[in-house]
């Protein structure tokens, strides 16, 4: 690291022209209740520049990507938000993740208000995107998309609440596997060479209970002051491992064990490089080594953990961090927890439940509901139930946008209020649709998806929020901004749902178009051939025996045969 | 036309014959088809099997002496890693049930889910164990725990596995089944289930009575004659060669000597066997009841049989393990294969193009004869060609001596569906016998009454009966009974085709003029209800257990107090079928024979 730093010093001094940037990098490690290991790992660029300035056209990129900095300008985008997700987060065992993310992928952007066509933007931006990520983005065309009211609102800078400039897509078959990794670590400024991303490998990454990267993209404050616009590109993994396939009933574990690799050097280019150890639950029965005389506390999620610290800047860090053991503990259930399924049997009706658990014990707070149900689902509003603790619970605010066959889906968005410590069910009855039959996918018995609905909420925090804006808080705990002291801000997916819809027997169209091509091929093969051929008339040599025959009558006077 | 007027009766028989033949032939070996596997991810990918070993049964014996069973299940499933919930549920029956000794049941359902790495909850897996007070399936619960152990430990689960151990096999099956549906079809009460795993795409019972286990018989008769697809029997196949397990259906061992007659004998019974229990339409194990959701599923026990040749617990759980994995890599739910079939045995299949033409030769006789009757009933009315307003004035009292004996029956129908039930208590106080005895005694009662109930009916009304009156009855009895036929073959064919077979005869063949009492009495020895009778008895010699007269007739009491239980308790529709349509449907041809 040494050898490096005058290297970067160098750079710094030949570029003093060049907007101010930074990166940052961080590792959270959280043993988990459940006896899982949860790793988030988050890299932070800042970038004292607006790609969206008239007239000024940025191309001096040095460590922000430049393929996202193109792009950026190109579709006059205000924040993208990009998830890619394998695997459900089990929030009952789990808790609350620090990014959350459904199943699949995931895509949200605001456009800038100076853009006239959004769709054209959209369409174009998801084709880009998906060369960029390698990824089936170009799937997400208007029949997926949705335009939320109220559940996405900007994170960053700039309050924009004209929904009309954001789209909101899920992909949720989507598969994420090493193709998606791999250009996701290029936008890093080391790649996966040296720094945090070294431990990436994605035979390990992909050896787990979930996997989930994400990219966001926003504009916030260069300062407390807030005089001028700073991009920030935040690139987050998080993986849970588990413990129990890998560790053969012991609950120990260490880096090398999770990743298959140890931490040599931090990013050069980084301005901090850390590595939380979440040490809140337990923090005499586990032995950590090397221990370290770092200990941080953070506020995240409306509870204050304390974390060891390992700062990687600094050389005496690298002695090595290794194995250490912890004890399971009694878990506090999740205080906002949803999950849904299709009820009923049948392949003609059905009823989507939605239910919501809140976990306080005596405070209510309410909470914005969004579903988006395709088409060929088609729901009927006025079955639309919502209830708690058996009585009937009124939205107070409903958002629903109908479908359009083949065109656009449903688009539903409550805020419910849910009484403490209650049980709160949403129904809605469907019909499913007869597709036509060029609609159905390669595999219509696999069944249909919809998409994660999405639980959007400000719960009531244990313990005072911090609300100002400070550089030295860890990652982690900054994503969000916090807007009040006693309450934080948690968005909740519940898990995607499996359809299935009438399938007509597929084999026997096939057969049916084999049996046809058969018969025309023959048919018009014979056809042809008669038109085409010139017939001549052949005269036959008449037989042996027939000349022979003839012969005898010639001799004895009769007629001849013809 | 005229060909068919004239020769309608040698017809009718050369079709009866044919059907019969027909479907007898249906298990000569020649005549049925190889199964395949016709789905492809379960066809040629290749599993290596390691197994589960432990058995951890004597802490279930344990734990039923001390009555805690589901505590002892949620400890124990909790420590191999599984996601684990409990579900309550309680059902009074309409009255006791003799035969599992039960009339107010309380229960509780214990699952765990293995959570499949890395996927989102869409699609799950369930592997059964009922598990009932005493010590009948303990082996079953303790190879399920054992299985879920070594489950645990892979990786290579794609769908979310269901671990089920349910109380009072069927009833807990069926509370658990509606709750994950949120559906309530029958009247139970239950408790909502905390966790789900998305849509479950196959599922699969265990019954191990005993410690040994010489062979394992598939079972595949579902609810109301559901089949699953034929793909998971071949899957139970395949992986009983592979192991060299015995497997059996129906209790039978396949045989190789198709072309001797005891080949064909042996086959004829195991298919026999299959119809008469899918005709009778309950769920034959745990497995039935998850066909109605869509979700295709098999029963496999495990029988003791006094052979030499046994099999240990590590060999199941190897074929479980083969079977599950299988059906781990499935991509589509199955539907490459068939979903109605015949198993003369495991390894030879009839399809549904093969037996459907011997039930069609049935009905093509009521269709004949119909036609035959709709010439008859039309000859006169050409005859008179100029009389068309005289041709049109009977008609007006026809359809009402039609209808009256028609709707008369049916109502007799509805009274044997709904009062033996609601009845009970009445005849408890009024007779010496027992709510069940109660409600299948006034079933033989109400049915026996209406043979009673309607001979003279139409006089009521008309006064007499006209030639022409009952041969339009006759018509329209005979094509409302084609009609319910087909309805029933096509949902059922083992039902439709045994009903078909008896009732089609004397439903042909009768007219008032036939000698009133021989024919009165052919009626009654081919009505349904002793179409039930003669099933039991065939049924117990079938399965080499034959009975007494006295033994036989204590069974069909008791077949028809599980009949109405079944429809009670899980919706099947054999009972109301029987009582609202079938039953009607012969009074009215009975009605045809007292016609004066």
């Amino acid at each position: 690291l040494d050898s490096r730093l005058p290297l970067v010093i160098f750079l710094h001094a030949l570029t003093p022209a060049a907007a101010r940037d930074e990166f940052q990098e961080e590792l959270v490690i959280r043993p988990l209740h459940s006896g899982d290991i949860y790793a988030s790992f988050q890299f932070r660029t800042l970038w004292d520049t607006d790609f969206l300035q008239e007239g000024q056209k940025v191309s001096h990129y040095r460590l922000f990507p430049k393929s996202l900095g193109q792009v950026l300008s190109k579709f006059s985008v205000r924040e993208l938000h990009i998830s890619f997700s394998q695997g459900f987060w089990r929030t009952m065992q789990w808790g609350q993740p620090f990014i959350p993310s459904p199943p699949g992928a995931e895509l949200w952007v605001w456009f800038h208000d100076t853009v006239s066509d959004v769709d054209g933007n959209w369409k174009e931006l998801t084709n880009v995107l998906s060369g960029i990520f390698c990824a089936s983005l170009n799937f997400i065309d208007l029949t997926n998309t949705v335009q939320p009211s109220a559940s996405f609102k900007p994170l960053g800078l700039g309050n924009a609440t004209d929904h009309r400039f954001l789209r909101y897509a899920t992909l949720p078959r989507e598969i994420v596997c090493t193709e998606n990794l791999t250009p996701w670590k290029k936008l890093l400024p080391c790649g996966s060479k040296a720094g945090l991303a070294v431990l990436m490998k994605s035979e390990k990454l992909f050896h787990s209970s979930f996997h989930s990267q994400a990219v966001h993209i926003r504009p916030i404050c260069q300062d407390e002051q807030c005089s001028s616009k700073a991009w920030e590109l935040r690139q987050t993994l998080n993986v849970v491992f588990d413990l129990h396939t890998s560790g053969q009933g012991k609950k120990e574990w260490s880096l090398f064990k999770m990743f298959s690799r140890t931490l040599t050097e931090a990013c050069p280019l980084a301005s901090s490089s850390k590595v939380y150890v979440d040490i809140t639950d337990n923090p005499e029965l586990f032995e950590l080594s090397p221990a370290t005389p770092l200990l941080g506390q953070a506020v995240v999620l409306g509870d204050r953990r304390t974390y060891s610290v390992y700062d990687l800047s600094r050389a005496e860090t690298f002695g090595q961090l290794r194995s250490f053991n912890l004890l399971l503990r009694d878990m506090l259930r999740p205080l906002l927890h949803a999950e849904r399924y299709v009820a009923g049997f049948g392949l003609q009706t059905g009823e989507i439940h939605t239910v919501i658990y809140n976990n306080h014990p005596y405070r209510a707070f309410p909470v914005l509901l969004m579903d988006s149900v395709p088409w060929y689902l088609q729901l009927y509003i006025h079955t639309l139930t919502v209830t708690s603790k058996s009585r009937d619970n009124k939205p107070s605010y409903i958002h629903y946008q109908p479908a359009k066959d083949r065109h656009r889906p449903h688009l539903l968005e409550m805020l419910i209020q849910l009484p403490p410590h209650s049980m709160t069910e949403v129904t809605v009855q469907f019909e499913r649709a007869l597709l036509k039959w060029t609609e159905y996918t390669p595999d219509p018995n696999h069944g249909f998806y919809v998409g994660s609905s999405v639980v959007s909420a400000l719960v009531p925090s244990m313990v005072a929020m911090r609300t100002n804006f400070t550089q030295d808080q860890p990652l982690f705990s900054s994503f969000v901004p916090v807007k009040e002291e006693s309450s934080y801000f948690v968005r909740v997916y519940t898990e995607p749902l499996l359809v299935n819809l009438p399938t007509p027997d597929f084999s026997m169209p096939y057969n049916v178009i084999c049996l046809t091509c058969t018969v025309v091929a023959v048919g018009y093969g014979s056809f042809y051939n008669l038109l085409t051929r010139t017939f001549q008339v052949d005269e036959p040599s008449p037989p042996l025996s027939k000349r022979l025959a003839n012969l005898i009558r010639r001799i004895r006077g009769v007629p001849l045969l013809t | 036309r005229g060909l068919l007027t004239r020769l309608n009766t040698p017809i009718c028989i050369v079709c009866y014959l044919a059907a019969i033949v027909w479907f007898m032939g249906l298990a000569f070996e020649p005549f049925t088809l190889r199964t395949d596997m016709s789905e492809n991810a379960m066809g040629s990918t290749m599993v290596l099997l390691r197994g589960a070993s432990a058995v951890p049964r004597q802490g279930v014996r344990s734990s039923q002496k001390t009555g805690a069973v589901s505590t002892w299940l949620v400890k124990a499933m909790q420590s191999r890693g599984l996601e684990v919930f409990t579900q309550s549920f309680s059902r009074k029956l309409p009255f006791p049930d003799e035969n599992k000794e039960r009339y107010m049941v309380r229960g509780t359902n214990v699952y765990g889910i293995l959570r499949a790495p890395r996927a989102p909850r869409t699609e799950a897996l369930v592997i059964s164990a009922p598990c009932s007070p005493g010590d009948s399936n303990n082996q079953a619960v303790g190879l399920l725990l054992a299985l879920a152990q070594y489950f645990r430990n892979q990786v290579y689960w794609a769908k979310d596995i269901i671990f089920l151990v349910n109380e009072h096999d069927l009833m807990g099956t069926q509370a658990w089944l509606e709750a994950y549906h949120h559906t309530n079809i029958t009247g139970m009460e239950y408790s909502p289930l905390q966790g789900r795993g998305g849509s479950i795409q196959a599922a699969l019972s265990l019954e191990l009575s005993s410690d040994v286990i010489t062979s394992l018989d598939l079972i595949l008769d579902g609810l109301n004659g559901q089949l699953p697809n034929l793909d998971l029997a071949n899957l139970f196949y395949a992986f009983c060669q592979k192991l060299g397990v015995l497997c059996t259906i129906q209790g039978k061992l396949q045989r190789n000597d198709w072309d001797t007659a005891e080949g064909y004998t042996h086959a004829a019974q195991t298919m026999m066997l299959m119809v008469l229990k899918q005709a009778c339409g309950r769920s034959w194990g745990d497995h039935g009841l998850f066909l109605r959701y869509h979700i295709e599923a098999a029963s496999v026990r495990g029988i003791n049989s006094f052979r030499h040749y046994k099999t240990d617990a590590a060999t199941i759980g190897r074929l479980l393990e083969g079977m599950v994995r299988k059906l781990n890599n499935l991509l589509e739910r199955l539907h490459q294969s068939y979903f109605f079939y015949l198993l003369p045995s495991l390894s030879r299949f009839v399809s549904i193009g093969c037996y459907m033409p011997a039930f069609g030769l049935l009905v093509v006789i009521l269709l004949l004869r119909a036609l035959d009757l709709w010439v008859h009933l039309g000859a006169p009315a050409l005859a008179a060609v100029e009389g068309v307003t005289e041709a049109q004035q009977p008609s007006g009292p026809a359809v009402l001596t039609v209808l009256t004996p028609v709707v008369i029956s049916h109502l007799t129908g509805v009274a044997l569906y709904l009062l033996p039930v609601h009845l009970q208590e009445m005849a408890v106080e009024h007779f010496p016998v027992s709510e069940t005895e109660a409600v299948v005694l006034t079933a033989v009662a109400i049915y026996t009454t209406g043979l009673a109930l309607p001979h003279n009916t139409q006089r009521l009304l008309s006064g007499e009966g006209t030639e022409q009156g009952w041969k339009v009855l006759k018509l329209t009895a005979l094509l409302y009974l084609a009609v319910l036929l087909g309805c029933t073959a096509l949902i059922n064919f083992s039902l439709g085709f045994v009903l078909a077979v008896t009732l089609v005869p004397i439903t042909a063949s009768m007219t008032p003029h036939m000698p009133k009492a021989l024919s009165a009495l052919v009626m009654v020895l081919l009505s349904p209800a002793f179409t039930i009778l003669y099933c039991v008895f065939i049924y117990q010699e079938l399965i080499e257990a034959p009975v007494s007269v006295s033994e036989g007739w204590m069974l069909f009491l008791s077949v028809i107090s599980q009949g109405i239980l079944d429809h009670a308790l899980y919706g099947s529709l054999v009972y109301p079928l029987l009582a609202l349509f079938i039953y009607p449907c012969w009074l009215m041809f009975w009605n045809i024979l007292f016609w004066s």
